[in-house]
């Protein structure tokens, strides 16, 4: 029985708006097209090449984001050292950057004519406007999602038990890689999650960094800016896909984490 | 619930273009004068942000995008109250959609190919050749659509050779530029007003006449506009007043014929 009175029914309201406001969009990228739209549309070799392509790109940021954001998380997590709070300041800046921010600061910074520009051509490295560009651009964006998680589930761990591993004469590799990773598990996948879940929908700094082409850079967001011009219907379909994929990122995230996975892990 | 979803598309599209577009405008004297919403062709974004400062009748609001995408979120039920388009297909075709009063011719271009001030590239040729790297406008916006047509002018395996150069299709026009400024390839092609924008970084290189498209800007009065006098105002602007000037001095044309 809920109490009668305005605060109650304000709540009430807010969250009815809440609920609609953000639901209505998403439903409307369903109720606008049919399947059968759907279907045509991505049959479509450009469509198809587009969803390759961010597979292929978030797959590879997200291995370089986990293989170094985990043992950088651990450290962060475990030491407590001068500066380290303006280490995980910096590293958390990327969530707040706008896309399109980013995407001028990785120009500036790795772009041909950026800071250290002369340097990667020389090494034969080409990032501006090719695949590697891409993975660059999503690595960046989305590892401070990973970062961020990992710590708080290496953080949540009982310190105790660690230096037990470590007393009874573990390595300290050997109690990263058999204690701490499995039980920190759960938090680190809700954080590969998250991390694939910015990487998918990175479209600003991809755009300014590694421009836009088929098969190449032009990864599903950015195919959606493509034909929303031209092909509305295409362009939705391609948001249907993007969409489905991203509820069953939120979904796996849930079943592993529970109800609450998405909140950073109780500390 | 068809109205629902429309209007669900215009409440997103219309957040869409407030996120997107560059505003010129000042926003002091928004009180005393009525705003005035236009959506403009990005080609036009330096000649269009110095003349409507000083529009008389209304605070002038700049939103700058493909002229594609402009018209796309028209179609979308999104309401300016002027279309400036790069070509005069877009316009007519909202025309003939009854989204758009009469249209009007207000400027041309031309077509050149943009490289780094000191770039050794000195004609369209060079580009035919592996090697270096080109940013084209992507097909639906009125550059790449140009740009498909010097390219097909060129024939079919000097053009398909070009093609094989490319490595960008952007947006709009000055991502084109962009691109360039920033080293990331080595040629475009882009307007001649868009070179001229960007105060000596690039060069233009000059296409032979028989390569040369018409390039020729359409404007129209957005049916339901909501300042519809002072709509027409800005298109006369255009076509013979302070904006007309600052498109001749954007190295923009006269309307051909």
């Amino acid at each position: 029985m809920i109490r009668r009175g305005w605060f109650p029914a304000l709540i009430t309201v807010a969250l009815a708006g809440a609920l609609l406001f953000l639901t209505l969009p998403v439903a409307a990228v369903f109720l606008e097209t049919s399947p059968a739209a759907l279907a045509d549309s991505l049959s479509d070799p450009v469509a198809q090449e587009a969803l390759w392509l961010s597979l292929k790109t978030t797959t590879i940021a997200l291995a370089i984001i986990v293989l170094a954001g985990t043992p950088a998380a651990y450290l962060l997590a475990t030491r407590r050292f001068r500066g380290r709070s303006a280490i995980v300041t910096l590293i958390e800046l990327p969530l707040v950057l706008p896309p399109a921010v980013a995407g001028i600061a990785l120009l500036a910074a790795v772009g041909p004519a950026g800071l250290l520009g002369q340097s990667i051509e020389d090494a034969g490295v080409e990032l501006a406007l090719a695949t590697a560009g891409v993975v660059v651009a999503l690595t960046f964006v989305a590892s401070p999602f990973y970062i961020r998680q990992a710590e708080a589930a290496f953080g949540a761990l009982d310190q105790a038990w660690l230096d037990a591993s470590r007393t009874s004469g573990a390595s300290e590799a050997r109690t990263f890689l058999r204690i701490a990773v499995p039980a920190a598990t759960p938090g680190l996948l809700a954080g590969g999650a998250l991390a694939l879940g910015r990487a998918l929908g990175e479209f600003g700094a991809t755009l300014i960094f590694a421009g836009s082409f088929q098969g190449i850079t032009q990864t599903v967001p950015l195919a959606i800016y493509d034909r929303f011009a031209t092909d509305f219907d295409g362009a939705l379909a391609l948001s249907a896909v993007l969409v489905v994929v991203s509820a069953a990122i939120l979904l796996a995230v849930k079943l592993v984490r529970g109800p609450d996975g998405l909140g950073v892990a109780a500390r | 619930m068809m109205s629902r979803g429309v209007s669900v598309g215009v409440l997103l599209t219309a957040a869409l273009a407030a996120g997107c577009g560059a505003n010129g405008g000042s926003s002091g004297e928004a009180a005393a004068k009525p705003a005035l919403v236009v959506s403009a062709a990005a080609s036009l974004t330096e000649a269009l942000t110095s003349c409507s400062s000083q529009f008389d009748q209304a605070t002038v609001r700049l939103s700058f995008a493909g002229s594609d995408e402009l018209a796309a979120q028209i179609r979308q039920g999104v309401e300016p109250d002027v279309y400036a388009a790069a070509n005069t297909k877009l316009p007519e075709a909202l025309n003939q959609e009854r989204l758009v009063l009469e249209p009007r011719v207000f400027a041309s271009n031309d077509l050149v190919v943009a490289v780094p001030a000191d770039s050794e590239i000195r004609s369209v040729d060079q580009l035919t050749r592996p090697g270096p790297t080109v940013v084209l406008g992507s097909e639906s916006v009125p550059i790449g659509s140009y740009t498909r047509e010097v390219l097909a002018r060129l024939g079919d395996r000097q053009g398909a050779a070009v093609l094989a150069n490319v490595r960008s299709n952007e947006p709009d026009v000055k991502g084109v530029v962009g691109k360039l400024t920033q080293g990331a390839a080595d040629a475009g092609f882009v307007y001649a007003s868009d070179v001229d924008a960007t105060g000596g970084r690039l060069r233009a290189v000059r296409l032979p006449e028989r390569l040369q498209p018409t390039v020729a800007y359409g404007v129209a009065v957005v049916d339901g506009a909501p300042q519809p006098d002072a709509a027409r105002a800005y298109v006369e602007d255009l076509i013979s007043g302070r904006c007309a000037r600052a498109l001749e001095q954007a190295e923009f044309g006269p309307p051909p014929g």
